[in-house]
């Protein structure tokens, strides 16, 4: 039971506003202690995990051509796309972005998309662009969050259709470790019944939204 | 064979200039402390598998120390305004997108021509080596077309940087949390006491548990990868397929899809939720996980439904 102290020292660091990075460190700490680690061993077992997962971080590569093409007009040029595009809202551009994104990442495609590569300099200022014209004030955190959440939501439920995507291997390996044998197409057949109820769900979410701004205007 | 090696040179150099453009950054009063954090990024790329692990941690406390003491700051220098922006958008057109789609478009073909040619790219990297040469490849363009000073682009890109700042490596941190909590067993402990929770002869009991379980659990750790394990091996092996016969494969997909929902809804999320925020400069840092609880919430009914009714038929 001690060892759950660190998942303690994580909600109450989050709750009282350390800074994030101290948090993380001192619940490994607290909950390597808990388990009767030594701390070099702790402080081994950390910094391998860091360097075996560096592959997370590697997406910032893109932002010296993302910010190079938003000094030169990106977004501006994509504000200007939709605002030419008769009939074009938000909910309806976010409904066309959830399908892609659902998509794309169903055929593996994940890292065509993404917060860096496409929500801020393409995705977010098109969706306040049309929110602005359907009366949404300018400035508002609510549609670029609402753009950044329809990446999200888009990606989680369209890779597990892919077969070869790292949460399908993870369960092939585990249910192998309990001698069941699945194919990786039988588990990612069982992930279009959700993919399915996730698009009508934040679909129709984003269809609302248009419909509240269409009364509200 | 190209591999990993790679992406990670491309990404320590481009930290190594992120450091120098920093420290030079005079209107920045905390430039060296981004710097730093910058300079170590690039010895965890460019050398991270030659420091050993317990260097690799020391690493890891020196970037814990620089943004635990507040010490990073946004840079000043200075980039187009709104008019200069707008005016290059009109004169320009269209063909503003196409270095942003050269990345999408590079990764798309690269990823089926490398499958294509296996000895080429380690086949688990595919995706990520294609990516990065879509990356080269745009900067190619961008350097060609505007011309900018060699540094300018990435003057820029640190801008962009700056605003991410230490959350940027938090992703990465938690990933190794949850690491150090698989060597000390919290998984079996947690495990323990989601099956304890069970009434017995229960299968709604039994499904409400391990779908739930995996969407705070997964809250907890900040990803389903972790969580999964430890849920089936607690509630679904034993429960749901062993006792009560359930479809396995049912079982473990939609179980995953019932953690993805509790990832939508947490800060530990760092990735998803976090670093996007501060990449879109919101004011709310929770601003993201608010737009997506509406639709995780619903979507994980969804999955507690479908796993009752498709896993056990």
């Amino acid at each position: 039971m001690l060892v759950l102290a660190g998942i303690g020292v994580i909600v109450a660091g989050f709750l009282l506003r350390f800074n994030p990075l101290l948090v993380v460190a001192v619940s490994a700490l607290v909950t390597g202690l808990a388990a009767g680690l030594d701390p070099l061993a702790i402080l081994a077992a950390f910094g391998k995990a860091f360097n075996a997962n560096r592959y997370v971080s590697a997406i910032y590569i893109v932002l010296p051509v993302i910010g190079l093409l938003e000094r030169h007009g990106l977004q501006e040029r994509a504000r200007g796309a939709i605002a030419a595009l008769q009939g074009a809202t938000v909910g309806r551009l976010l409904i066309g972005y959830l399908l892609f994104r659902q998509l794309t990442a169903a055929l593996g495609l994940t890292s065509i998309a993404g917060p860096a590569q496409s929500v801020r300099p393409l995705v977010a200022p098109m969706a306040q662009a049309a929110a602005e014209r359907q009366g949404v004030p300018p400035g508002g955190d609510a549609i670029p969050a609402m753009a950044a959440a329809t990446d999200n939501i888009g990606l989680f439920f369209g890779e597990d259709i892919f077969i070869a995507i790292g949460s399908i291997l993870l369960m092939k390996g585990v249910l192998e470790g309990y001698g069941i044998t699945i194919q990786p197409l039988h588990l990612s057949l069982w992930a279009i019944p959700t993919a399915i109820a996730a698009l009508l769900i934040h679909g129709g979410r984003l269809w609302w939204l248009d419909r509240r701004l269409a009364r509200a205007a | 064979m190209i591999c990993t090696n790679f992406i990670y040179a491309a990404a320590g150099l481009m930290f190594v200039v992120f450091a120098v453009l920093s420290a030079t950054d005079h209107g920045n009063a905390k430039r060296f402390g981004n710097a730093g954090f910058y300079a170590l990024l690039s010895v965890s790329f460019l050398f991270g598998d030659r420091i050993g692990d317990i260097g690799n941690g020391v690493l890891v406390l020196g970037l814990v120390a620089i943004a635990g003491s507040g010490a990073m700051g946004r840079g000043a220098r200075g980039t187009t305004g709104p008019v200069e922006r707008q005016a290059e958008a009109a004169a320009r057109g269209n063909r503003l997108f196409l270095p942003a789609l050269v990345i999408p478009a590079t990764a798309l073909l690269g990823t089926f021509a490398f499958t294509a040619v296996p000895a080429l790219v380690d086949p688990k990297q595919i995706t990520l080596v294609a990516l990065t040469c879509g990356v080269i490849l745009a900067l190619a363009v961008g350097y060609a077309w505007f011309r900018p000073r060699p540094a300018t682009p990435f003057a820029e890109g640190l801008r962009l940087m700056d605003s991410v700042g230490w959350a940027a490596v938090l992703p990465q941190m938690l990933a190794s949390l949850g690491a150090v909590f698989a060597l000390a067993g919290v998984g079996q402990v947690v495990g323990g006491i989601a099956g304890a929770a069970i009434p017995d002869g229960s299968l709604l009991g039994a499904v409400l548990v391990y779908t739930l379980g995996m969407a705070a659990f997964t809250m907890v750790m900040g990803n389903a990868f972790a969580a999964f394990p430890v849920m089936f091996a607690a509630v679904a092996m034993p429960l749901l397929i062993g006792r009560y016969g359930g479809n396995p494969a049912v079982i473990a997909a939609i179980g995953m899809l019932a953690g993805f929902c509790g990832t939508l809804m947490t800060p530990m999320a760092a990735n998803f939720n976090l670093v996007p925020a501060a990449l879109l400069d919101l004011k709310d840092k929770g601003a993201v996980i608010r737009a997506q609880v509406p639709t995780a919430l619903p979507l994980l009914a969804v999955n507690i439904v479908l796993l009752y009714w498709l896993g056990f038929r």
